[in-house]
């Protein structure tokens, strides 16, 4: 590339892309989330994998969910244009085009399920293959700009990495995986809705029939406490399984209880109180989603690494 | 000192040429590091059909 290059192209010298935007198109939030729950699938399975492996290999998933993430980012410049959370992106800012976004979005896709094929198993690649297809086609272009449902039924698609790690490690899909699968997907719902109840007006602009746009937040309310009250026993049934123990068990209950109180004051909740106190309770209840989803796998990663038998004996003492 | 004074715009790319170089020579370790495991893990078995190695299979105590 020559000098000339700086000014022959559309852009701007200060509206050029850096690394950062490239990086910033792969959604480096979402992925970290990825990475922590892919990694707990892979350390709580029962099949030791090579540290080098298991680093690869969750590598590959990120990168995947970092290609879906650009997909989406490709196909949605529209919306985020025009929402004022996205509006900053890349592609909205001018300072990456969407021919680039959707190239290294498919390009990351046939890199990271290539290298998850070679690195770890073919099943694992194929259903990672099969979560970036879900998110950027089945999600993106299809479900969101057309049901209020987008949300419930697009969730498997960040559901899927704590199975993918499962896979890496035993090279099958375990009812221990499936659960770790439907403890995310129930959790999503809860988790978007009520990012959606103080994020209104940006979904309503943008013209996505969010629950809150099409049913109004009184009903988006009720379906947040039902689908909290639907993942209590998904969450719990863990512990009944060869990942789950005491430990979990307890933390599980603790935080079903905190989870589904603040539930429970949402549904309570009025609109005029809501707005007044500028949504401070959904806000809160947002940020505690995070700790609830967090905290859950933390623990799974912990009764996998430490023996915690002894609480038997507490029991029948 | 440098006999042409870099533009701003100069830097960033030579900064993100930098950062992919990085990345790539990391990639190029990390494929360097899953073959070595692999081949480890492989190293019982006969490369051409897959059977036992009885050069390098460890004798069993009678």
């Amino acid at each position: 590339m020559t000098d000339a290059s700086i000014t022959s192209t559309g852009y701007s010298i200060h509206n050029q892309a850096e690394f950062d935007d490239y990086f910033a198109l792969l959604k480096p939030r979402v992925m970290s989330l990825v990475v922590f729950t892919a990694s707990v699938g892979l350390f709580v399975a029962p099949n030791g994998v090579h540290p080098i492996l298991a680093f690869a290999s969750i590598l590959f998933i990120a990168i995947g969910a970092g290609a879906s993430g650009a997909l989406n980012m490709w196909w949605d410049a529209d919306i985020d244009a025009v929402m004022k959370r996205t509006s900053g992106r890349p592609i909205p800012g001018g300072r990456v085009s969407p021919s680039e976004a959707r190239n290294l979005g498919l390009w990351l896709s046939v890199f990271s399920v290539g290298m998850l094929a070679i690195t770890a198993n073919f099943l694992s690649a194929a259903l990672l293959a099969f979560t970036i297809f879900f998110y950027a086609v089945i999600y993106t272009m299809w479900l969101k700009r057309w049901t209020p449902q987008n949300i419930v039924i697009g969730g498997a698609a960040g559901a899927f990495p704590p199975m993918i790690g499962w896979v890496v490690a035993t090279g099958e899909i375990g009812i221990e995986s499936v659960l770790m699968f439907a403890l995310i997907f129930m959790w999503t719902p809860p988790h978007f809705w009520a990012l959606a109840l103080f994020m209104n007006n940006d979904y309503a602009k943008a013209g996505v029939p969010m629950l809150t746009v099409t049913n109004g937040k009184k009903s988006t309310r009720a379906h947040i406490l039902i689908y909290t009250i639907l993942l209590v026993p998904v969450a719990l049934s863990l512990s009944f399984t060869q990942l789950g123990g005491p430990f979990y068990f307890i933390t599980s209950l603790g935080l079903n209880c905190w989870f589904l109180l603040g539930a429970y004051r949402l549904f309570l909740r009025d609109e005029i109180t809501a707005e007044t106190q500028n949504y401070k309770l959904e806000r809160t209840f947002f940020f505690v989603s995070l700790i609830y989803l967090f905290a859950h796998f933390l623990a799974l990663l912990i009764e996998a690494f430490i023996d915690f038998s002894f609480i038997n004996w507490l029991v029948f003492i | 000192m440098a006999l042409i004074k870099l533009h701003p715009q100069h830097k960033k790319r030579q900064r993100s040429n930098i950062i992919i170089g990085c990345l790539l020579l990391s990639f190029v370790v990390l494929v360097f590091g899953v073959t070595v495991v692999k081949m480890s893990n492989g190293a019982m078995l006969e490369a051409f059909d897959h059977s036992y190695r009885i050069s390098v299979t460890p004798v069993a105590d009678e």
